[in-house]
């Protein structure tokens, strides 16, 4: 059993990926908190609190639902939406919710516009410009997903949740698999029936390259 | 697109029933054949719904690939052709991989050798082709003879890598692997070893599914990155050479890059023990020697306990099955309380036992040896001889002058 678990960062230079330290995937119906196999039910609470808790709660929608090339992605990317306008009427003054996409993975040069775009091979410039403190990845492929969370816990304090159609990815710090319409709906309703519980933090994200 | 668990129970163009692989593969009845390692690879692949397979001529793989030539003409195979070479023809895998198909190659030792660039860029595209290898010398001068050399090169590519003992073993690991090769979390070539000639030129007697059973298809759309699909919108992110920048995002994202692909090997590992059942497979791990062994050395290990048996000496096997994801912890349990661990290889370099070596606590337990090379056979004496001079036992001499 290993002793490793996923937290935000700035974790190190490189940082190892989840997978080769021992974390395993969840499987169906189950989630994964910081690495550790936990119920669905709970990744939900604690996916709510941390957005309700975030100075910036941010989404990422990837291409697989920022097209409409087919019903279900499109079905999805009305349920991202409904999500993304739960946050912004659930969180407090202070707070502000964002949704910036990732249209494609090719890299920006010489310089991308961080404010409305986020890209998998420098995250952590999006993550950094916006002072993002808790990002939700959705419809990024998984491969570009994993790419992308763990330069964030390489370079930033972010924490990151992944809404994976597939297996789940243990480089984020919590991850949801199978994802589906039904899904993004429950974790709305979590966040709706949250609010006001939380007490959202004061601080923003801190920035660095390495500790 | 397909869908995977829509299709089964239909039926394809040949009036085989796309059929749930977890019944196929342990449900369904299996019929005796006795046939060649090669007669099996076609058999495989006669049920594994396979889109693509390229092929060129370099023994002793020639003859699987020229009966899955046989498969396309009787059509089960959706494309078959020859490439110019063996990189031409790793490189044409690569290509339809990229565009979604289930893709299938075989090739054997200086055509592996030839064709390596291609395989950790498989890896890197996440390109689950399958490739079998027919193990043989590699280096000049020219060798057709069975040796494993080549596998210690395909060990670091970040392909799955399997090495099969058996006839039987190739045709439930080849079905078995498009299932572990294909996961999302996965999505990784596997190189499916066997040691040439030993498993593709002997027959054996070996169960085989119904022929009218087959895998379901492949579903490209559960890929980690996207395939290329000219008529679907997410079409236009190809993966980008960032490589070809000099600074230090691109430095950062190579790493992370391959530090994915290596945490994909390791997530293979939960689906190829399910498959497989266990990356190892181990007997009587309570004996004061234990010989860890892959391949056909395998089997001249359990003849060589067998010998040894008749003299009053118990020994253990571990049966390595999976070299990527590497089986570091079951070997470590299974040789704990063994005093000598022997190693025997059909290899000049001895591979196997400097990873066992590079894994185990007190690595001077392990006996590199004994290796035959070059298309020697490895008769299950001189294992038993060795053990014995482990043990500090008389023992006959084996080759000398005939003194």
């Amino acid at each position: 059993m290993t002793q490793y678990r996923v937290l935000p960062g700035p974790e190190h230079f490189l940082p190892p990926s989840a997978a080769s330290m021992g974390i395993c995937l969840p499987n169906p119906g189950e989630a994964h908190i910081n690495g550790v196999i936990v119920p669905e039910e709970k990744a939900y609470e604690e996916a709510a609190k941390q957005f309700l808790m975030a100075k910036v709660p941010t989404l990422f929608p990837g291409p697989l639902v920022l097209w409409a090339w087919n019903e279900k992605a499109a079905r999805k990317a009305t349920a991202i939406r409904h999500l993304y306008n739960t946050l912004k009427e659930c969180v407090q003054p202070g707070q502000t919710p964002m949704l910036i996409p990732m249209p494609d993975y090719r890299p920006k040069y010489p310089k991308i516009n961080p404010e409305v775009e986020i890209n998998p091979n420098h995250p952590n410039l999006t993550i950094w410009h916006n002072k993002i403190d808790c990002c939700m990845f959705i419809g990024v492929h998984c491969h570009q997903a994993n790419l992308s969370l763990k330069i964030i816990r390489g370079g930033t304090s972010c924490y990151t949740i992944a809404m994976c159609a597939q297996a789940g990815h243990e480089d984020a710090m919590l991850s949801f698999r199978d994802a589906s319409v039904e899904k993004i709906m429950k974790l709305a309703d979590t966040v709706k029936r949250l609010k006001g519980t939380v007490k959202p933090r004061l601080t923003s994200a801190k920035s660095g390259a390495s500790n | 697109m397909a869908d995977t668990h829509s299709v089964i129970g239909t039926k394809n163009k040949k009036g085989q029933t796309f059929t749930d692989t977890w019944k196929m593969m342990n449900e369904a009845p299996r019929t005796p054949s006795f046939y060649t390692g090669s007669e099996v690879i076609k058999e495989a692949l006669r049920r594994a719904s396979c889109d693509v397979m390229i092929a060129y001529p370099i023994t002793p793989q020639s003859e699987a690939a020229a009966l899955i030539g046989e498969l396309f003409a009787e059509g089960y195979i959706g494309d078959y052709f020859r490439g110019e070479s063996e990189f031409a023809v790793m490189s044409q895998c690569a290509g339809a991989a990229f565009g979604g198909a289930r893709v299938f190659t075989t090739t054997a030792g200086p055509g592996t050798m030839r064709a390596m660039e291609n395989f950790p860029m498989w890896s890197g595209a996440r390109l689950p082709i399958q490739m079998i290898v027919t193990c043989r010398g590699i280096n000049s001068p020219l060798s057709i003879q069975p040796d494993t050399l080549e596998i210690a090169y395909l060990l670091n590519t970040g392909m799955l890598v399997w090495h099969a003992e058996t006839a039987q073993d190739f045709f439930d690991w080849i079905l078995k692997g498009y299932m572990v090769s294909e996961e999302p979390d996965v999505h990784l070539p596997l190189a499916l070893c066997c040691d040439g000639f030993f498993v593709t030129h002997t027959k054996d007697v070996v169960n085989l599914t119904p022929t009218d059973m087959c895998l379901p298809p492949y579903d490209p759309y559960r890929s980690p990155v996207p395939c290329m699909d000219m008529e679907c919108p997410p079409v236009r992110m190809m993966r980008d050479p960032f490589i070809m920048k000099s600074n230090y995002i691109s430095y950062a994202t190579h790493a992370s890059w391959q530090q994915e692909v290596w945490a994909a090997v390791e997530r293979s590992r939960k689906h190829t023990i399910k498959w497989l059942n266990g990356l190892i497979e181990t007997e009587n791990t309570d004996a004061e020697v234990i010989i860890v062994a892959s391949g056909t050395a395998v089997s001249q290990g359990r003849e060589a306990i067998r010998l040894l048996e008749d003299e009053g000496i118990r020994c253990g096997l571990v049966k390595v099955k999976v070299l990527r994801p590497w089986p570091g912890e079951e070997i470590r349990e299974a040789t704990k309380n063994a005093k000598h661990i022997v190693v025997p290889e059909f290899n000049v370099t001895g591979w196997l036992a400097k990873e066992i070596k590079a894994t185990i606590p007190d690595s001077d337990r392990v006996n590199a040896g004994p290796h035959v090379c070059g298309g020697m056979t490895m008769p299950p004496e001189i294992i038993a001889s060795e053990i014995k001079t482990l043990l500090g036992m008389r023992t006959m001499s084996l080759a000398g002058r005939g003194s």
